[in-house]
């Protein structure tokens, strides 16, 4: 074995369990593995895009520019960092602001109206439409007809 | 057969308006907290104005909910920046120094603010009777629902929120409050 490869091996060997130390490290030290920061990036946009604003008239956390929004994004970007998943800092954040903070209420409760209603109003206006087509399809059978005269 | 269109066009409006007049019956600002009845986040933050009398807290000491445990604590959360903090800025001086002699710690946190703001708020009131604490990152604020200030919450001494009011309070309402909680609670001995 020439000293080139030899080397080549040693560096592959050293570059392989550089990888494999930051997990195995973590998860001896009993912590989860980091998530990378891409990832919770796309998760905290994610997040506070379905969460409201407290101090803004119907804005996400994600589009509001006040201070309170970037402070609570930022709580979001370290609970995710900090393994919690997307329920549990869904979970956090309702228990603190109750179900004001969902900008989509869960379909439970009163909340289904907002689910139910827009349905019931679409089969109701259906029915209405079909029935008045029905009616003016249908051969008139009173009445005469447009080249009848009239009787009498 | 008018009659019968009407009956049926009231038929369908009737849930709508009945919608309609139970949503003019809530304020749409207002905020439901899920906080009253629930065990308080606990916090640690530093103090930044002392205080006076018998509430007094050294400056740079950190404030823990945890280590007030047994007392009602009033909470209250202001700004320098807040227009309706100055209404109520006397009223929590003077609950607090009428409930002095009680197992009652009052502490003012600050939000959305620069420390040396605050102190200036302060001076320029003639003081406060209890320590305010900094809250960096609004952290805490969060913790506790906060979506505007001022906002006053009242811990009974087992570390659950019996009472949370929005806007401006004044003492008559919170020595109430406070009182309230304080008959309920068993007494212990040396208290």
């Amino acid at each position: 074995m020439t000293l080139s490869v030899r080397r080549w091996r040693i560096g592959a060997l050293a570059a392989a369990l550089a990888l494999a130390s930051g997990p195995v490290a973590a998860q001896l030290a009993g912590k989860p593995p980091a998530i990378p920061d891409s990832v919770v990036e796309a998760r905290t946009t994610a997040l506070a895009s379905t969460l409201r604003c407290p101090v803004c008239q119907g804005l996400s956390l994600q589009d509001s520019p006040s201070e309170l929004a970037q402070q609570m994004r930022s709580l979001i970007k370290d609970q995710v960092a900090a393994g919690k998943s997307d329920a549990e800092v869904k979970e956090y954040f309702l228990s603190k602001y109750g179900e004001f903070i969902l900008l989509e209420p869960r379909a439970r409760g009163f909340n289904l109206l907002a689910y139910l209603l827009p349905a019931a109003v679409l089969v109701a206006g259906g029915l209405v439409v079909w029935w008045n087509v029905r009616r003016w399809t249908q051969p008139a059978d009173a009445g005469p007809s447009p080249g009848e005269p009239p009787a009498g | 057969m008018n009659w019968k269109r009407s009956a049926i066009a009231a038929a369908v409006a009737a849930p709508f308006i009945v919608l309609l007049a139970y949503g003019l019956t809530k304020d749409p600002r207002e905020i439901p907290s899920p906080l009253p009845g629930r065990q308080a986040p606990d916090f640690a933050l530093q103090v930044f104005l002392p205080g006076e009398g018998p509430m007094a807290r050294n400056i740079g000491d950190t404030v823990s909910l945890a280590a007030m445990r047994g007392k009602v604590v009033v909470v209250n959360f202001w700004a320098s920046w807040c227009l309706e903090c100055i209404t109520e800025h006397q009223d929590l001086s003077l609950a607090a120094r009428q409930l002095a002699g009680k197992p009652v710690q009052f502490v003012g946190v600050l939000y959305n603010d620069v420390v040396d703001a605050g102190r200036q708020w302060v001076a320029d009131r003639g003081g406060e009777a209890y320590p305010a604490l900094n809250d960096p990152g609004a952290r805490v604020a969060i913790d506790y629902g906060l979506y505007g200030v001022p906002e006053t919450f009242v811990i009974d001494p087992a570390g659950k929120v019996a009472y949370k009011h929005t806007g401006p309070i004044w003492a008559g309402l919170l020595t109430a409050k406070v009182d309230s909680i304080l008959a309920a609670t068993p007494r212990t001995p040396g208290q």
